[in-house]
């Protein structure tokens, strides 16, 4: 039986206890804050200046020396044109070499010295891999300061982000998975592309989207590479001009993108130009956003027939 | 054929389908089996008891070269030879892949891929190059009436497996292992994750099952070994103690140790 003092003394040290739960709950609130109310703060502060900027011919409109009259067509269709480059390079090679690494790769001191290098790439400042691409991608190969030298560019500064996706999303399937579909007698590629690469491609599409958001936004390597600060012309349709460009023409072309457009006015004293920079910036945050709410779409779709 | 020594036929009628001689193997550096023989007869169930860490799980996946899939593990002497064409199956000549399409497993707990219904039954199917939809319609049906689950499902083949209840999904596991007509099919303590009800529908399912395929299965249970199996196996510390009918195991072992964990006083 317990005595009335014992229990009044259990709940004095239950009541002091859970003060480290106020506590640190309260400490988690904070720095949860710090994150949060900075970016809103940032994203609603860029909104106020930008918004009222924002038309059509916004979109529409080449830059020019008149703040009212510049746009950042341009710079929105290099950034497309140079995505659509980063995840066509990225992704093949990026999942491809996490399912070697996982699926086929021997577990030895090679496999794991390349395992802690693609850890330490994904730490490596952009501007190295501006730096690498200016010298292999831009002189070496001759693609010259263009959209394709762009595009392979930021593809290298994202694998090693898609790579380490792979695998993680590879080892969320379960063993018991991986073992079934091989006592059903498949082979290591029957198991990869029946099991491995759909089971996983939620995983995948997530660390995808992540790297290219982080590419989107990178503006170092892209002016290491020699992206110009002023272009007022779009890349070649194919089979437009004259004489008609080639289907591949337009990764050729000089090209600008969104953060480098907006580093350009905000060095500008004029203040209608910074106005168009906190447009053209909302535009790109805007543009990412987009990005990763289809990316949580279509892994919500993917997801639904996935139970273990 | 040769039966090793030290083991009689027991069984009248019984042929031998595959054989364990002197099996040595190794996780590493730790000897998992040491010089583990027995013989497997033809549509029979032959369990395998032991208490855990006993090495019982380890031979077992040593007939379908599940050990195959990961670094260190290696066969070190011996082998299983599978009859009639005496074929060792650790053998490095071997393909694993060519002794999974001939020996099937069943796991611990039911693993269906997360994908239809037909679609798990349809995949030993189709990595064999099945692509006739008909044939592949067949197969799929006899397999799951095989397995006792074909009255449940017959009209939600298209749906999840994983939306089955437990003891379906083993069931539907055991459909994908009959699909592709194997030789033997492994069980790896496959009642263990499932309801008192759902076991004794699998234990019967696997008495039904052996007139057409031999089966050897680890347990824990033993009351399960006693009730299904024709041949029990006593494994401790990897090595095999004493293998017999399995009426003879339970009724009167000969050796002390196997008594001595079959009445529960060890293990």
């Amino acid at each position: 039986m317990m005595k009335a003092a014992d229990l009044a003394a259990i709940r004095a040290i239950i009541t002091r206890a859970k003060r480290w739960d106020l506590f640190f709950s309260l400490l988690g609130i904070l720095s949860l804050m710090v994150g949060v109310l900075t970016f809103t703060v940032l994203f609603v502060d860029m909104a106020i200046q930008g918004v009222p900027r924002l038309d059509l011919d916004f979109f529409t409109s080449f830059p020019s020396r008149r703040a009212a009259n510049a746009g950042i067509l341009s710079a929105w269709v290099g950034t497309v044109l140079v995505m659509l480059l980063t995840a066509l390079a990225a992704v093949p090679l990026g999942v491809a070499a996490g399912v070697y690494l996982e699926e086929y790769a021997p577990k030895n001191w090679m496999t794991d010295i390349i395992e802690i290098n693609i850890s330490n790439l994904a730490g490596i400042p952009s501007i190295v891999y501006g730096l690498l691409a200016l010298g292999l991608f831009v002189y070496y190969f001759g693609f010259g300061q263009s959209i394709l030298s762009a595009g392979l560019t930021l593809a290298l500064l994202i694998l090693p982000v898609i790579i380490v996706a792979t695998r993680e999303a590879i080892r969320a399937i379960p063993q018991s998975i991986h073992e079934g579909s091989y006592a059903c007698g498949a082979t290591t590629w029957q198991t990869v592309s029946d099991h491995i690469l759909p089971y996983s491609s939620a995983g995948i599409l997530t660390g995808v989207i992540i790297g290219m958001a982080r590419a989107i936004g990178e503006t170092a390597p892209i002016i290491t590479i020699g992206a110009l600060t002023f272009i007022a012309f779009l890349p070649p349709a194919p089979f437009t001009g004259e004489p008609p460009a080639g289907l591949f023409d337009w990764m050729f072309a000089p090209f600008t993108v969104m953060p480098i457009q907006m580093f350009n006015w905000t060095s500008r004293p004029e203040a209608a130009f910074t106005v168009n920079a906190a447009a053209a910036g909302f535009v790109l945050v805007f543009m990412t956003l987009a990005m990763n709410g289809l990316a949580i779409y279509v892994r919500y779709r993917l997801r639904k027939n996935i139970k273990w | 054929m040769q039966i090793p020594t030290g083991f009689e036929a027991g069984v009248e009628g019984a042929v031998l389908k595959a054989d364990v001689r002197e099996l040595d193997f190794y996780y590493g550096a730790f000897h998992a089996l040491k010089r583990v023989s027995m013989p497997i007869h033809d549509r029979m169930v032959t369990a395998l008891i032991g208490p855990s860490g006993c090495g019982k799980s380890t031979l077992l996946r040593c007939f379908n070269r599940m050990h195959d899939l990961y670094p260190g593990n290696r066969y070190a002497g011996g082998g299983i030879v599978l009859y009639p064409d005496n074929t060792n199956l650790l053998s490095p000549d071997v393909d694993p892949i060519e002794v999974r399409m001939r020996i099937s497993m069943v796991f611990q707990k039911p693993n269906p891929f997360p994908k239809s219904i037909y679609e798990n039954v349809a995949y030993s199917l189709r990595v064999r190059g099945m692509r006739n939809k008909n044939e592949l319609d067949d197969r799929v049906e006899s397999a799951l009436k095989g397995a006792a689950l074909w009255n449940e499902v017959s009209n939600r083949l298209k749906e999840l497996g994983a939306n089955l209840s437990g003891g379906q999904q083993q069931r539907l596991c055991i459909a994908r292992a009959l699909a592709s007509d194997p030789e033997i099919i492994l069980f790896d303590e496959p009642t263990s994750a499932l309801d008192p009800i759902a076991t004794a529908s699998i234990e019967e399912l696997i008495i039904e099952l052996k007139e057409k395929v031999t089966i050897l299965i680890v347990t824990h249970n033993m009351q399960q070994a006693a009730r299904i199996s024709d041949y029990t196996a006593y494994m401790y510390l990897g090595e095999m103690i004493e293998f017999g009918v399995t009426d003879q195991i339970f009724i009167k072992p000969q050796k002390k140790a196997t008594e001595d964990y079959i009445t529960g006083r060890f293990g």
